[in-house]
This record gives C-alpha cells, structure tokens and sequence, in this order.
C-alpha cells in the first residue's frame, strides 16, 4: 500500500493553505481606499520617526484599507531612497542638502518642503552622573571634533574637576539628520565629527545606551528625552551669547519654541513627491498631517510651530510650491521659518 | 585507593552539577520571558497592529508575515532540497561531481544567516530588483534552509533499508519507480520531520531579512508577494530596541507567540512522524 | 507506457534531479560572487593592509579609517567568552551522560539541551539585554550597558549543546573495548574517561569546538542586540564594542546606495567573516572525518 494519495493530498491542503493565506490577505484590504491602494511608504530620519508613525497610526484607524509603512534609515538615507523614486514621503531633521537636491532633480523628482514641528536636540546623561550641571557649545566642540578621535576619552579632560573616567559616548550615526545638525552646528562645518562611538540611526539604541552606564553621555531629538524621561537627564548648554538668553538653557517646549535654546533648536520636515499626491491616498495622508499632526506632535513631544507658521505651511502644501527655501549653506541662520515661509 | 575514588564522585557530583546548571539556565530563560509577556498576552495583542502605544500594539502583521514568508519558503525550497537529496543517495555515484555536491552544502549548511542576508540584498534586492517584498525575504530564507533540508532528506533515505529497494528492483520497476512509490513514502517521516525543523529554524530567523531591508513598522499584512513585509522575530526586535519598559513586555509576549509557534511545529514533526511510522 | 518511452522519461528526471543538486553550487558560487565583486571594488580604493591591520574603524566618518581589526578583536572576545563558558560546561556534560549517566537520564538530558540549540536568537538576544545585563552589572563594578560579557555568556548557553551533542557522539564513537580493557587494569571511571575515552575521542571533540567557534564568530543577534555599536580594540569585557557582524547589519539598517565605498565596506566585512568560518567548517569536517577513519 502506498502513500502516494496521501502526499498528493498534502500537497493539496499545503497549496490549498497558500492560496488561502494570499486571498485572506486581500480581503482584508477591501475598504473606503480599494483592494488595490498601493502602500504609502515613508522613511527617513528616526527623530521625525515617532511623529510620522503617530499620524500613519491615526490615519490608517480613520481610512480603514490604506496602507503605511515608515522606515527608520536617516535623513541621509531617506532622501537616498526618496531620490531614487523609491518612497512616498521622506522624513527629515534637517533641510535637503544641494547634493541631494541635485540627485532629485536629476531624477525627475519635484517635492514640497512641509516643516512639521520644531526640535530641539537633547544632550542627555545618566541620571546618577551628579557631576555635570551644564556645558558649553564650546566644551560640546572639544569633545565631538574629530580631533577628539582617540584623543579625549576621559571627562577630566573636559573639565579638570569632573571624575577621571572614561566617557562613554552614544550618538546619531552618519545617515542620521539629527548628525549633520548636531555637527554644524557645534563644530561648524556638516559631518564634522569624532568617529569612535557608538553610532547608530536609531535614536532608541542611543537612549538604551545612555540610560544603562553611568559615565555615558549622548544626544539626540527630544522626543526621545521626552519619552523616556525617568531614565535619563537633560543638560543645559550654555552657547555663550547672551542675546538669546544668559546662562545655561535646557530643551523645552517653551525655550524652543521661544527661540532661546540655541544653536540646537531645529524644524523637522517631511517632503512629500509631488507625483505620489496623484494618488488619493497619499493626498489625503498628507493633509491629514497637516490637519490633524499638531496634537499627535505635542503627544510624542516635540514642539508644535506657530498657528500662523502652521497655516501658512497649509498654504504652501496647497498652492503646491515645490523646491527648498533654504539653499545649501544657510539652515542655520537666524531666519525664522515664519520670514521663510513668507518667501 | 580512596583518592581515586573520591575523584571518580567528585567528577560525577560535577557533572551532575554542570547539566543541572545547564538545565536550569533554559528553565530561568523560559521562565523569565515568560512571567514578562503572559500578562501582556491577550486576543487583542494577537490581533491588533503594531501602534506606537505599547499597550496597544499587536503582533498581527508580524504573524501574517511570518505565516506567509514560510509557505512562500517552504514552496521554494522543499521540493529543491528533496530533489536534490533523491539524486545524490538514490542516482549519484561516487563520482566526483557528487562528491563536491555533498562536501558543497555540508559547508553551506554552516554559513553563518547573516552572509545569506548579504547574499539576498545583492542578489535578490538589487540585481533582480525584488525590493523589500514577501518574495526576496522567502527567496533569501530559502537558501539558508536548502542545505538542512537537503541533509535531512539524505539521512532519511539512507535509512531506509537496501531491500525495499531490491523487493522493487526485482518486479521490474526502474529506478524512479522505486523511488517514488517505495522509498520516498518509507522516508517521508524522516523527511517531514526534517522539512519542518528546518522551517522552524527559518522562522526564527532575524538577521538575513534585516539585511535585505524587512521594515520594521509595517502595520498591515502582506497582500501580495510584493508587498513590504514584518515577521515576528524582527518585530520583537524592534520592540527590544525601544527602552520603555512596556514595550519590552510586548517583546516577552511577541516571544511567548514565536516560541508557542515553534512548540506547535516541533509537536507536529514528531507527530507526523509517529502517525506515519505505524504504517510502515 | 512501452519501454522506450519510460527510458526517456527516466532520463528526463535523473536530468532534473541533477539539476537540482547542482544548483546548490549555484549558492555556493552566488555567496562567493557577490562578496568577492564588491571586496574587489572596495580593496581598489582602500589597501588591503590597510584593511585587514589599520587599528581604526570609521568608514562612515569624516575622518575615514578602514582598519579592520575593531571589528575583529570584537569579535573574538565576544566568541572566547562564550567558548569559556560552552566548552567545559559542555565537554563535562557530554562526558556525565556518557560515562556516568543511566540511559533513561540520557535519553531525557539530551532532548531538553537540544531545545536550548533551536530557540531563536533574537530571544537569546532579548535575554542577554533585559536579564543578564542588569544581573552583571549588580555584580560586576563598571559594567556598561553595553558589553561584550553578557552576550558572551549568552551565546556559550546557546553553543552548549552543539558542544555536548558532538561530543557526546565522538566518545560514543570510541570502542567499548578500550574502556573495558581500562576498568580491567583497575582505573575509575574518572580515570577512564579523561585518560582513555577523552583522549581517544579527541579529533572527534576538536571537530566539535571548532565547530562551536564557527557559530559563536558568526552569531549576529543575540551581539547586535547586547553588545554595542562602537567598534573599538579592546579586550576588556564591560565596554560596549562592535561586531562584525553587528556592523554588517547597522549599515543595513540605514541606507547605503549600492556603489558606494560605504556599501562595499559591508560585503568586504561580510568576505573576512565567510573566509573565517568557512575555514573552521572545513577544518572540523576534516577533523571528523579523520576520526571516523580511526574508529570506522
């Protein structure tokens, strides 16, 4: 007696089990945007990652059926992918780069600058490292360039009176946005930067290292310093020009959106293909974070813009204005975004 | 003379000592993930999606994903893997062609997962231009799962005895014949049981479909074999990355279902195996 | 079906079969292919001395080095501890079950280890984190978040059992006759299975720890998770370090367009990790195979 009857039989349950998995999968998507919406896809910087995974959250709870998937990669690595025709939407901690804008131009690829919240990086350490009570953009210099390779390992050679240990240093990693801020605007000049540390693009990983040695000290948006607050401990810097505040000042929703936490403060953006808005569903996702991100913003901890900057962002969103406003060398000037947005 | 003795005790109270250790290291690993995620785990975790809220985040894309990455695997590579296990015990010789086949997937079968991550991004992802779909992360898993298949196919042919297939021979059937109808169906247990570790050891697997670029916030499940996809070991990964502590109670639940799953198709094999044993 | 006919279709099969097998070399080639293309476009920029003795690793930086060894030394220590600790515990094991144990206490022992081996590495991972971090830092003055001993330990759990299995085969393998003949000169049991049994299964126990090697140098997970990101040479334990094979997927994770040195970097990584444990599997095939010889 043989078993063939029975292998044919479980060959057929085993295909009849695929075809039912693939047509369940279908189903399910049959909803107010069509069994064939294609999937929005967004990537790019993991600062503006909490925000962007909030508003897909929300949205796809409000139009059953669509579909949107956010990637971590950095805002380096967004516009690479985004460039490249590859994703929808790409999440930035910084404006695009000249280099950048060229690749997308080359490619054909038009796109609206749609800042969505302010950010102030976070300099954060252990909460039982007692001895740092503030630093200086100055001190920050000397302990990030990349002279600081191989050279300054310890804290005492920060400042002579903190413990000789070594410091144990997490940050954002190359691809990261929040990396090219962080280095223009401590060491002056983009990618700036001391390379033995732990690096990574994402910024939980940051936030696990610090909060787990106590002689670690770390940076990133502050929304993770937000989220994670009983873990870690924010430090005031200091940058030395009294004309935006004396003294040290510490990230908070008042001192970014008041301008005072310098030189970290920052907008974050999301740029939008302007070809994918042909599609409905990436339409109504964009307006949707637009209308409806202010309080998801707030939720995940960064700092909402203006009402005028945020109605003013709507304008531009729908008289379609595509290009940058900032040129390659000028994000960090003191042009608020309202006098950019007036452009 | 007692020396010796008490050597010969000390050695064993030792290694009595070494293996309890070992035991109880599985059982505080067990235990542990377990006390975490049984309180987490519910229908809703089931079936709800990933959310940024870990009290509401699910693993429902992550489990679809997963249950269709490896039939899409299983597709792939099992009939490869029993094809090639029939020609090299029932058709290859000694010759030396077999030869570098067998000494070719013992190496491969020892290929640490991330290489064939590398192997698929090159491969799958950028030269035939599959992107990040169901169908590169099924290809790439079914690579890493050939050589397993292959070898425990082998060793379940082997076992089956000479005479079968002389019985067979002797009425006048070829080679195909027997194989089909009497030696295949005498292995199948054997074989079975070795398909479905295999895929219990692909559905583990995190580190090639993170190389081939597996997204990690995918709320949805995979609809097509295009589509961008999630699988559980990669979503309690990402879980285990995020340092608030609810998440990592997702992760210990995300890992009671992995490990549930696993039980359920380690309990299969040896029941299929056992089922078709009595009918030999 | 006349004769004729089924002759062809038999050769049509053994054909397709054949096929099949062979393609295996396809896999085989397609690894060795895809890493040896872009390790050759990576070493046309940066000099192969450089690579494999520079002691800075920082390809993604402004100030580029593309020293290897970082990588490697992390590696190693990572590997070397969970040697120490799968290696004795399992050797001790195998030689408990095999000499010492009952049959009923084998036949359970052995299963229940073998769970340990098929539990996936992202849970290992997770263990290593939440658990074995927070105990060791109770224990050990300065320990990181990061660091290499946890994972360490970890992975030797998890090798375990590759370990004692193997090994436990290779002194199964080893003639009764010698053991008798020990037991009848007078020896104990201890004495016969370190003098005789153990080293009469050697090769068979040295396939079995190279073999434990391979798996813990190419261990991606349960390091990415537990380890750290920062490559640095160092041999201390409690400081956070970087992989090769964490580094292989930290790169993944962001996005590197493919031609890009960046990009070549993780493949030319990727090729030093193949050619390391390639090496290994082939010498512990060897190794076994020349035990089997001895005793077949």
């Amino acid at each position: 007696m043989s078993s063939t009857p029975r292998l044919r039989t479980q060959a057929l349950l085993f295909a009849g089990l695929i075809v039912g998995l693939s047509a369940c999968g279908d189903s399910k998507d049959t909803g107010e945007a069509g069994a064939s919406s294609r999937v929005i896809t967004a990537d790019g910087s993991s600062t503006v990652f909490p925000v962007t995974e909030a508003v897909a959250e929300e949205f796809q709870k409000a139009n059953a059926g669509t579909r949107v998937t956010v990637g971590s990669s950095g805002t380096g690595g967004g516009f690479q992918k985004f460039c490249r025709d590859e994703t929808d939407i790409s999440n930035a901690s910084r404006p695009i780069k000249a280099t950048e804008l060229e690749a997308c131009t080359k490619a054909g690829i038009d796109f609206i600058e749609l800042p969505v919240a302010y950010d102030g990086i976070a300099i954060v350490v252990h909460p039982k490292n007692t001895w740092v009570v503030s630093m200086t953009v100055a001190e920050l210099k000397k302990l990030w360039e990349p002279a600081a390779q191989g050279q300054v390992k310890r804290w005492n050679q920060i400042r002579p009176e903190w413990p000789n240990e070594e410091i144990r240093l997490f940050g954002a990693g190359t691809d990261s946005g929040t990396f090219d801020y962080f280095t223009e605007a401590i060491m002056g000049k983009e990618a700036q930067s001391r390379g033995d540390y732990t690096s990574s693009e994402d910024d939980n990983v940051i936030v696990q290292g610090v909060s787990g040695d106590q002689y670690a000290l770390g940076y990133f948006g502050y929304s993770y310093y937000e989220q994670n607050k009983d873990k870690l401990k924010l430090v005031p810097l200091d940058d030395g020009d009294d004309s935006n505040g004396a003294g040290p000042i510490a990230p908070s929703p008042e001192t970014v959106a008041g301008g005072t936490y310098r030189p970290l403060s920052r907008p974050i953006f999301v740029y939008a293909k302007v070809k994918a808005l042909q599609r409905p569903e990436v339409l109504q996702f964009v307006e949707f974070y637009l209308t409806q991100g202010v309080p998801l913003v707030r939720e995940v901890g960064y700092i909402p813009m203006t009402e005028r900057e945020q109605s003013m962002v709507r304008d531009r969103f729908n008289a379609r204005k595509t290009g940058t406003m900032y040129t390659g060398t000028d994000s960090h000037s003191q042009t608020t975004l309202e006098q950019r947005l007036t452009k | 003379m007692w020396a010796k003795r008490f050597g010969d005790r000390l050695l064993a109270s030792f290694g009595f000592l070494v293996t309890l250790l070992a035991l109880i290291a599985l059982g505080a690993l067990i235990y542990d993930v377990v006390r975490d995620g049984m309180a987490r785990l519910s229908w809703d975790f089931i079936t709800s999606y990933p959310s940024r809220r870990a009290e509401e985040a699910g693993i429902l894309a992550a489990l679809a994903g997963s249950m269709f990455v490896i039939s899409l695997t299983a597709l792939m590579a099992v009939p490869v893997g029993i094809a090639s296990a029939i020609y090299l015990e029932e058709y290859g010789g000694r010759g030396r062609i077999s030869r570098l086949i067998e000494i070719n997937i013992s190496n491969l079968a020892g290929v640490p997962s991330i290489i064939y991550g590398l192997l698929g991004l090159g491969l799958f992802v950028r030269l035939m231009g599959m992107d990040r779909s169901v169908l590169a992360g099924a290809s790439t898993l079914a690579l890493l799962a050939l050589p397993v298949i292959v070898l425990a196919t082998r060793e379940a042919l082997r076992a089956v005895p000479k005479s079968l297939r002389e019985a067979s021979y002797a009425l006048g059937a070829t080679k195909w014949q027997t194989t089909w109808h009497q030696v295949l169906p005498a292995a199948l247990p054997g074989v079975l049981t070795g398909v479905i570790l295999a895929l219990s050891r692909s559905i583990g697997e995190t580190a090639p479909l993170i190389t081939i670029g597996a997204l990690t916030y995918v709320p949805f499940m995979p609809n097509s074999i295009w589509s961008p996809f999630t699988v559980l070991p990669i979503q309690i990964f990402n879980w285990v990355s995020r340092p608030q502590a609810a998440f990592a109670e997702n992760a210990a639940a995300g890992i009671v279902v992995l490990l549930g799953f696993l039980i359920v198709m380690n309990a299969a094999a040896i029941a299929l195996r056992d089922r078709f044993q009595r009918h030999l | 079906m006349n004769a004729r006919s089924r002759r062809v279709v038999e050769f049509i099969i053994e054909r397709a079969l054949f096929l099949c097998a062979s393609g295996t070399i396809l896999v085989t080639a397609g690894i060795i292919l895809v890493l040896l293309w872009e390790t050759l476009g990576f070493l046309r920029e940066v000099p192969i001395t450089e690579f494999l003795f520079g002691t800075v690793w920082t390809p993604l930086f402004y100030d580029k080095h593309f020293g290897v060894l970082p990588l490697v030394t992390g590696t190693l220590l990572a590997s070397a501890i969970a040697m120490a600790v799968a290696i004795p515990s399992g050797l001790i094991i195998a030689i408990y079950l095999n000499e010492y144990a009952a049959e009923p206490v084998r036949r359970t022992v052995r299963p229940v280890l073998e769970v340990l081996a098929g539990i996936p590495t992202v849970v290992y991972g997770y263990f290593a984190l939440l658990f074995v971090t927070p105990l060791l830092q109770a224990i050990v003055p300065g320990l990181a978040g990061f660091n290499a001993l946890s994972p360490g330990i970890v992975m030797g759990i998890m090798i375990l059992p590759l370990v004692s299995s193997l090994s436990e085969d290779a002194m199964r393998a080893v003639p009764n006759g010698l053991r008798e003949g020990a037991y009848a000169l007078g020896g104990t049991r201890m004495q016969t299975s370190l003098r005789v049994v153990v080293p009469a299964a050697f090769s068979g126990i040295s396939a079995a720890v190279i073999l434990a090697m391979s798996r813990a140098i190419g261990e991606t997970m349960i390091v990415l998770i537990a380890a750290g990101q920062q490559p640095r040479l160092t041999l201390d334990p409690r400081v956070p370090i970087e992989t090769m094979t964490a580094y292989i997927v930290q790169v993944s994770l962001g996005d590197t367009p493919a031609g890009t040195l960046e990009y070549r970097t993780i493949f030319a990584v990727g090729m030093l990790l193949f050619i390391c444990t390639f090496a290994l599997n082939l010498i512990s095939n060897w190794l076994r195979e020349r035990f089997r010889e001895e005793y077949a």
